[in-house]
């Protein structure tokens, strides 16, 4: 076997690979969660026996586990059928239906939390664990979607094909191939799930109030009502021990893929379940959606496009600093900055930890850093946001006041998608197809260039989109960090919503519109570049 | 690519780090910081008066409500975050004092017309400007209560009586500001030992807690420019003026005056500011008629200095507490967490 020669531009391109992404957790999520931690640890760690004797304490953590858990379970079964249709058959309008699934993902939660209480008001849910439940779905769903859908996309429909036509049956095709080949994505997309609802936080208050506290809830209540700093540094430390187990259960059953790239297929009759099953579940989705859209479209006359004519003010009795549009330039700059950020760092650490080098120490590291990525997510915003305020205080870190904070933090929140998206295919990439370009003369960087990031190009693509949509919606970092004279539009639409005034409410609701619709365009943008690359493979 | 690809994220983290040496090197006084809560807000150009008055501009960084505020400014005490501090409220004012995170400054433009809006010496008289007040009250739909032919509440007591059953939604006092001015509105009225048999009383005749203001406001209150079927709710003295239809003369909604806990807002200097005369001068503006005339339509709340002038939508259509009930800052902070623990497992078993 034939070995590229180890240049020293590979080494620096490989110890830099490393350093950046560890470089930016270091700095910008190990540093201030651990200050933050040992504040509440000054007088030694007796917090945690007085803290656990509370059995509060105990009832928080199985209600956090719980929800998550059965939320997280809701997702992959009603994500897959979906994931099916979109990903794995060729329809019109597709695209937009791919950009619409990922839209209840983006709403700020305080918008969604209402619209959820507005139609269940009347029902016997309002107010129960089920409630909280199906918001958590609603959100979260998306994320099962693209991730699996994503991988779906790429399997080479040929095992499948050979079954059928030895007469199995499509349950069975589906149970015996299609399902363990699609394991590391279901596993990737439910441990995000899991960690998006195991620290929910605006939905949960919205939807349950402080009855049904979570980790999380209890984690703001501690900091930012009690200021008992030690019970929230118990639970934060309780927080990532739970994430820290969860990951390394996951990264046993992760394994690899193979990949292939192919083109979807038209909808066979047997297609016909999954189709009824997406169908009925797209249309849930669009319930809360479309009660958002009804009530921007009222007003105190009928119906009609008033709310929408007002965002270019300030609302009732100047209740905003800059007009509604302005808000959006913010968040879309913003954004953009953030899926930079997110993309560029995700992309090298995925192209580094796809690579499973000898050593056995280097293994271990890179599975490390691995769950590393994934931690800001399983993190509480509130410990996060008061250690960049107790950290980056002295230069070369002075940044608290600096506006690049927001994107920094809202790349923190995109990072672990970034990497759950390209890192599934890089791994699935046969070694077999670098080993053959090596011998053939291709440079390292060449094979780099033409084998994985030709291969990887879409899922970047669709990365990107996933990073963007996220930035644009981030609502709890982004309230911390924001500069009141350059709010975002989620920053806007909260405001709004909080202040009585004829206009403010239906302006919320009509922003909140906005930003579906400017996030459903970009994605679809997206989706479209990708189709448009696929001449170039 | 790949070159790009590094090059482009080692380009980010140099910028990321080189952005805060870069903004401090210009010829201008350095910028006063103004830490405040996400609900402060003044009109255009009236900070920039101040810039014109003194020379120095001011830097606005919000963060949170008011107790996340207060909170923020104890974890950042060795290295603080600016220079003033506008919007500490009396719930939060002793847990500022305690843990000396305010410097000495109350502003000598002060008269004895501003004395009931003092706090105690010793817990912050020392340290705190008052700048502004609002009355958080039980408000009523009119409307709702016309139609039915049934008379409205007038106080607290009439609350947990069954011709009110299933009528009233309030906010978590453990999650939301109003929430836990109500609670202090009936900690006042039925003593220390007294309000957990009323609030027994309360949830038992059907009082809704919703989580934020927000959403018992447009959720659950029955009000014009809301969705629910509740016609009375926990809110703001001053909420009714904005329920008024253009050209109207009577306002739909009301406040019950019996039933207000008065919220005061205050300014002080942060400890350990390096411009402490900038800062003194700054807490002055705060205070003064240019600032405070334009407190009621920017943050619907009112000025306390008595020389401002209100607003005519103010002066028609809000009403103001002539008694509020009074809880004394010592007594909350040191009681906080054992009321809203205590509250908790009555109104959210």
């Amino acid at each position: 076997m034939t070995r590229a020669r180890t240049s020293p531009g590979i080494v620096i391109a490989t110890v830099l690979g490393v350093a950046v992404p560890v470089a930016f957790l270091a700095v910008f999520f190990a540093w201030p969660v651990a200050a933050m931690v040992g504040r509440g640890f000054a007088d030694g760690l007796g917090g945690f026996g007085e803290v656990f004797s509370r059995p509060r304490t105990i009832r928080l953590i199985g209600f956090t586990l719980g929800q998550a858990a059965l939320a997280s379970g809701i997702c992959v079964v009603l994500g897959l059928p979906v994931a099916h249709v979109l990903y794995r058959l060729r329809f019109r309008g597709r695209g937009l239906l791919r950009a619409l699934v990922i839209l209840p993902f983006v709403l700020p939660t305080v918008v969604v939390g209402v619209a959820f209480r507005t139609l269940l008001r009347d029902t016997p849910l309002d107010g129960t664990f089920a409630a909280i439940l199906l918001a958590l779905v609603f959100f979260n769903v998306a994320v099962v979607v693209r991730t699996v859908g994503s991988a779906w996309e790429g399997l080479d429909p040929r095992q499948e094909d050979a079954a059928r036509v030895l007469g199995a049956s499509p349950a069975r095709v589906f149970a015996t191939i299609t399902l363990p080949r699609l394991g590391p994505s279901i596993a990737a997309a439910s441990s995000i799930v899991f960690l998006f609802c195991a620290t929910a936080f605006g939905v949960v208050l919205v939807l349950g109030g402080t009855k049904f506290g979570t980790i999380e809830t209890e984690i703001y209540l501690l900091t930012t009502q009690f200021l008992d700093l030690r019970a929230a540094s118990v639970l934060s430390v309780t927080q990532l021990v739970i994430v820290v187990a969860l990951l390394a259960v996951v990264g046993r059953v992760r394994g690899s893929t193979q990949r292939r790239v192919t083109a979807a297929r038209r909808p066979r009759r047997t297609d016909a379940p999954a189709i009824a099953a997406a169908a009925l579940i797209t249309a849930a989705l669009a319930v809360p959606v479309l009660a958002l859209v009804e009530r921007s479209l009222r007003t105190s006359t009928g119906y009609g496009f008033d709310n929408f004519a007002l965002l270019s003010g300030t609302g009732s009795r100047n209740a905003l600093v800059v007009p509604v549009w302005v808000a959006l330039g913010n968040s879309l700059g913003t954004a953009v900055q953030a899926t930079v950020l997110a993309v560029g760092i995700g992309l090298v650490a995925s192209l580094v930890l796809s690579r499973s080098p000898r050593s056995l120490l280097a293994r271990r590291a890179l599975g490390a850093l691995d769950g590393a990525l994934l931690l800001p997510l399983g993190i509480s915003a509130v410990t996060v946001g008061f250690g960049f305020l107790i950290t980056l205080n002295q230069p070369p870190f002075d940044l608290r006041s600096s506006p690049i904070l927001v994107p920094i933090a809202q790349a923190l929140v995109a990072l672990p998608l970034v990497v759950r998206t390209v890192l599934p295919v890089l791994k699935s990439i046969d070694p077999r197809l670098r080993e053959s370009a090596a011998v053939l003369g291709a440079t390292p960087w060449r094979v780099l260039r033409d084998v994985d990031l030709s291969i990887v190009a879409r899922p970047v693509l669709a990365a990107s989109g996933f990073a963007f949509a996220v930035a644009l919606g981030e609502f709890g970092a982004t309230s911390f960090l924001a500069r009141p004279d350059r709010p975002t539009l989620p920053v806007v639409i909260y405001r709004l919503i909080g202040l009585p005034g004829g206009d403010n409410f239906g302006m919320a609701i009509a922003a909140s519109v906005v930003l579906a619709v400017v996030t459903v365009a970009v994605i679809a943008l997206v989706e479209r570049l990708r189709v448009d690359t696929v001449g170039a493979f | 690519m790949h070159h790009r690809i590094i090059a482009g994220a080692l380009a980010l983290a140099t910028t990321a780090a080189l952005v805060g040496c870069s903004a401090a090197s210009s010829d201008e006084p350095a910028p006063l910081v103004l830490v405040t809560h996400d609900s402060f807000a003044l009109s255009d150009g009236i900070l920039d008066q101040f810039t014109e008055e003194t020379g120095i501009p001011v830097q606005v960084q919000s963060s949170g409500d008011a107790g996340q505020l207060v909170n923020t400014l104890v974890l950042t005490k060795d290295s603080p975050l600016g220079d003033v501090v506008f919007g500490i409220d009396n719930t939060f004012a002793s847990r500022a004092v305690e843990n000396g995170v305010l410097a000495d400054y109350a502003s000598g433009d002060l008269t004895s017309a501003e004395d009931q809006y003092l706090l105690p010496e010793g817990q912050g008289r020392e340290q705190l400007t008052p700048i502004d007040n609002g009355d958080v009250c039980v408000n009523v739909d009119h409307e709702w209560f016309a139609e039915k032919g049934i008379s409205e509440p007038t106080g607290l007591d009439d609350l947990v009586e069954p011709e009110y059953k299933d009528l009233l939604v309030v906010e978590a006092a453990n999650s939301s500001s109003p929430g836990l001015a109500f609670l202090l509105a009936t900690i006042a009225a039925y003593g220390e030992d007294g309000w957990q048999d009323y609030w027994t009383r309360l949830i038992a005749n059907g009082t809704k807690v919703a989580a934020g203001w927000s959403d018992a406001y447009y959720v659950d209150f029955s009000g014009p420019s809301s969705e629910g079927d509740r016609p009375i709710v926990v809110s703001y003295a001053s909420s009714p003026p904005f329920e008024v239809p253009e050209g109207a003369t009577e306002a739909p909604t009301g406040a019950l005056l019996d039933t207000c806990f008065r919220q005061t807002e205050y300014a002080g200097v942060i400890a350990g500011t390096k411009n402490e005369a900038g800062a003194q001068k700054l807490v002055d503006f705060l205070f003064s008629t240019t600032v405070q005339n334009d407190i009621p339509e920017a943050m619907y709340v009112y000025p306390v200095n008595a020389k401002a002038t209100l607003p005519e939508s103010f002066t028609k259509f809000a009403a103001i507490a002539d008694d509020p009930f009074v809880v004394s800052p010592a007594d909350i902070d040191a009681n906080r967490e054992t009321w809203l623990t205590e509250w908790a497992a009555i109104a959210q078993p």
